[in-house]
């Protein structure tokens, strides 16, 4: 072997084809799998759409990714949802970054993605509030919301009832909080705190949530527990829902009082 | 050559001998990779609240040792040594994010139960420490079984402290309550007789204290372990 394994032209060839190579796999991998990986982060936000609204783990209806797109064709009317501006009136389309007005639906609109994005100012995020019907056919009204936990986003959808005012159910995800602490924002206990609780006071004025630690979020109003260990997923959490819910809290106000 | 020199030398050696065994049983107990080596440990006292998540965890760096062995000891001859701990990293790293596009895009929930364990794979220094220890100098099969020894020796260490952590701190295993149910208005089992976990339990020290006695206990139990100042 006349190669000088140490010589530095050997080592940067080296670099080189490895690095071309690991690039050309992992370009390959990412753009043949694509199509694939998008259809089931569709799936995922109808699943997540629908689990806010019903108990998506109950006997008799259940809905996994077979049949989420089914269930979701079957209990929220896409037509009929709606994008509100940050000071929850109603939009005609969608913001585009610049805060222009342009022609879009409500699901395709990509809040973690506004979200992040620092080239679009807050006032210029998108709200988009779906209608949908439990199996009784009540309207129940889907708001999703987005913020930030302890390691990188969380997010989640809140179903209010047909009053416009009590919370229903909800689902929450993020990317990647502590498996065990922060990561059981996403769990049914959790979740459970939130459900029965009221968007607004008794004269109609928006009453931001608190998330606590004293374990007083079971009896009293506008009180969620926490999570022990989770506290800055937690606070993540309560930050998130009083800073979306505000704005889809104008807008129920405003439909109520026209 | 040399290398060919070397195989020629050397009589065949049969695929489970006693060495390769080895290789497989010591990091399982007097060579643990976590108590012993002390490779691993941070990630080790980050996701052992539950044992689900110790046995996800587990599984995955099980995988990604065994492939990454086994690569890494087909290149030894071709890496140059300057560059050989990147040369490491990169291999891990692109192991660990085809696995993940792949779940994600045919298996999507475990993608989704696995994608906070990714940043923890490829800083894992388990995986670079077995690399760089082993992989680097030994022939690709004993190297696989060196990963599948290591990978079972963190996997067993991760459930035996997730084991004590989720018992006490949230009585119950594998998600499933044990001591019964604490949520307001449905108690049930021994809650009702005004038994409280263990929160402390579900902290990062209390995983580093486990780890301790689990070493202690060890050490204890084999005098040659213990080492010399």
């Amino acid at each position: 072997m006349a190669i000088n394994k140490d010589s530095n032209g050997y080592t940067f060839a080296f670099a080189i084809t490895l690095v071309v190579a690991v690039g050309t796999i992992l370009a390959l991998l990412a753009t043949g799998l694509k199509g694939r990986q998008d259809r089931n982060e569709e799936v995922k936000k109808q699943l997540d759409i629908l689990s806010a609204m019903m108990d998506v783990d109950k006997k008799g209806s259940e809905i996994d990714r077979s049949n989420a797109e089914e269930k979701f064709k079957k209990f929220v009317d896409l037509d009929k949802a709606i994008v509100l501006n940050n000071k929850g009136e109603v939009l005609e389309g969608v913001y585009d970054v610049k805060g222009n007005v342009v022609e879009g639906k409500a699901f395709d609109v990509d809040i973690r993605k506004e979200f992040k994005d620092k080239k679009r100012k807050a006032e210029h995020r998108n709200y988009p509030l779906f209608l949908g019907e439990d199996e009784k056919g009540k309207t129940l009204y889907v708001m999703p919301v987005i913020g930030n936990g302890l390691w990188g986003p969380i997010w989640g959808n809140i179903c209010l009832g047909t009053d416009m005012n009590t919370i229903k159910g909800a689902s929450f995800g993020h990317k990647g909080e502590t498996p065990g602490l922060g990561a059981e924002i996403s769990q049914k206990f959790f979740i459970n705190g939130w459900v029965g609780e009221m968007l607004t006071d008794k004269e109609g004025v928006f009453a931001p949530f608190k998330v606590v630690k004293d374990n007083s979020g079971a009896t009293t109003e506008s009180k969620v527990d926490g999570i022990t260990g989770g506290t800055i997923t937690s606070k993540g959490v309560e930050e998130m829902a009083n800073r979306c819910l505000e704005v889809y809290a104008t807008h129920f106000n405003n439909l109520k009082t026209k | 050559m040399s290398e060919a020199l070397e195989n020629k030398k050397a009589p065949k050696e049969p695929l489970f001998s006693k060495k390769n065994k080895k290789l497989v049983t010591e990091p399982l107990t007097d060579n643990n990779p976590v108590t012993i080596q002390v490779l691993g440990i941070c990630s080790a006292l980050a996701i052992t609240v539950q044992v689900e998540q110790g046995v996800v965890m587990g599984g995955a760096v099980l995988f990604v040792l065994v492939l990454g062995n086994l690569i890494i000891s087909l290149l030894r001859n071709l890496i140059p040594s300057r560059i050989r701990i990147i040369v490491q990293l990169v291999v891990v790293a692109a192991l660990v994010i085809i696995v993940n596009e792949v779940l994600k895009a045919f298996l999507p929930d475990v993608s989704e139960k696995l994608s906070v364990f990714v940043g923890l794979i490829i800083t894992n220094c388990i995986i670079m420490g077995r690399f760089e220890a082993f992989a680097m100098a030994n022939k690709p099969w004993p190297s696989i079984m060196d990963g599948i020894g290591n990978g079972l020796g963190y996997a067993g260490l991760l459930i035996l402290v997730a084991f004590f952590r989720e018992l006490f701190g949230s009585g119950s295993l594998y998600g499933v309550k044990l001591l019964g149910s604490n949520i307001p208005g449905e108690e049930w089992g021994l809650y009702t007789m005004g038994y409280v976990n263990n929160n402390m339990m579900i902290l990062p020290p209390m995983a580093l204290i486990i780890v301790g006695i689990i070493i202690w206990v060890q050490r204890s139990r084999n005098k040659s372990l213990v080492e010399e100042h």
